[in-house]
């Protein structure tokens, strides 16, 4: 199962980039999120390694996941090591007015079943709750960075909080 | 009588990671939407190594509190890490649960500890076994292991933490009435099957229920799991531990830790 939110961000897209590559900022924004270490010396770049979890239900799920595209300030790619197997991906594009287009997808992998794809099903409104959360919070932040308020502020966002666009496509 | 029933499952390689990812999303939605779950501080178990959990037990023989810890355990560190449950011979060797041992139940015993911590893995544990999960419903936030101290002992041997793990809300699956324990005397089952509780219930579909040995539908009780802090036995309780002291000690601090709990509910069912 996927899910996909996206928005715009009144930010050039070298902020919003380099305020989603720290790892140090992950559990700041992101909705649901408990847990986001890196695990050894890397702590971005293709082949750096986090052990994640998210609440979603009643548990939190997770495990380690590793980057596995990493292409400034365009993409990041990362996919499961061990725990709930999925990926995951943020793309960065510009915007009208120097705002930037943000995407956050995650694909999700039931075992198979019969109620593997029920509970996808089901989990499908917790997982984009979460992320559209995260993209409204993350465009807060952002916006507030001196940075980005001193570089002239871009045109207003197009999705305010609340109305993140969100895609769902069966896999 | 019970050597009659399949040899016990102490096989460690029987578990299968795969079939308990494979059984993560009905548990998930059991936990969730039937119980409402909410399982706090498994950040506080060691990320990895062997580690000895002693929950209390609630919920007659459907143990929901069980499900929802395998699970949580199971999704927040992976079904990867090596993980075991102790529990009643009879419950392995019962044909139709023959699942658990994939699951990694393995029978309660000093050995299978020994080799689960050999192996470096989790191994939980509900030393009050059948004798607290059918405690009448209102002891349903008393701690109840009946005395028994072999889970200090083991932790205390193989240097392993002890890690509590404190439940509430199970015993609100169905009106226990009595573990029975003059019942199962009477029909001897103490000699024929080590049961020594024969527990009477009202549960459904039964009604009345004695024996659970059918299991029941439980009630949609909301479940609440607290994990607390790890105990090192030998640093807190010395090389050679008074164990009525320890078991006082860990017992209080998890009776503590689940009167919290019950603290917070404020209607039976729904939490």
């Amino acid at each position: 199962m996927r899910v996909a939110v996206h928005t715009e961000i009144a930010a050039p897209r070298e902020e919003v980039w380099r305020y989603i590559v720290d790892p140090d900022h992950q559990l700041a924004f992101m909705d649901g999120m408990t847990r986001w270490e890196p695990q050894g010396k890397r702590r971005n770049g293709v082949g750096a390694r986090f052990a994640m979890r998210m609440r979603v239900g009643s548990v939190e799920l997770g495990g380690v996941v590793e980057i596995v595209e990493f292409d400034p300030p365009c993409d990041i790619a990362w996919t499961s090591v061990t725990g709930i197997d999925h990926r995951g991906r943020w793309r960065l594009r510009p915007g009208s007015d120097g705002r930037t287009h943000v995407e956050l997808r995650v694909t999700y992998f039931s075992p198979r079943g019969f109620i593997g794809p029920i509970a996808d099903l089901v989990a499908w409104p917790i997982v984009r709750g979460h992320l559209q959360r995260s993209l409204q919070e993350l465009a807060r932040r952002v916006e507030q960075l001196p940075a980005t308020r001193s570089a002239g502020a871009p045109g207003k966002r197009q999705h305010r909080t609340g109305r993140a666009r969100t895609a769902r496509r069966q896999q | 009588m019970s050597t009659l029933l399949p040899a016990a499952g102490d096989d460690f390689e029987t578990r299968d990671p795969d079939f308990i990812r494979d059984f993560l999303p009905i548990l998930w939605l059991l936990a969730s939407f039937w119980y409402r779950a909410e399982v706090r501080g498994l950040e506080k178990i060691p990320p990895d190594g062997p580690v000895l959990l002693v929950g209390n037990h609630s919920g007659g023989n459907m143990t929901p509190d069980t499900t929802v810890f395998v699970l949580a355990f199971s999704a927040y560190f992976g079904a990867e890490r090596p993980f075991y449950q102790l529990a009643h011979d009879l419950v392995v060797r019962m044909p139709p649960l023959w699942w658990l041992r994939y699951f990694g139940t393995v029978v309660a015993s000093p050995e299978n500890v020994h080799k689960a911590f050999a192996k470096k893995a989790a191994v939980l544990v509900y030393p009050g076994g059948d004798y607290e999960v059918h405690r009448p419903t209102w002891e349903s936030a008393k701690v109840d292991f009946d005395g028994r101290k072999g889970f200090i002992r083991a932790a205390h041997r193989e240097h392993v933490p002890l890690v509590p793990v404190v439940s509430i809300g199970g015993q609100e699956t169905a009106l226990f009435l009595s573990r029975g324990q003059w019942l199962a005397k009477r029909l001897r089952l103490d000699r024929l099957f080590r049961l020594k509780v024969l527990p009477i219930s009202l549960a459904l579909p039964w009604g009345l229920n004695i024996g659970d040995m059918l299991g029941h539908i439980p009630l949609p009780a909301k479940i609440t799991i607290q994990v607390l802090d790890p105990i090192d036995v030998r640093a807190r309780f010395g090389a050679k531990p008074d164990w009525n002291a320890a078991y006082r000690s860990i017992v209080g601090e998890m009776q503590r830790a689940l009167m919290q709990l019950q603290s917070k509910r404020r209607l039976p069912l729904v939490g």
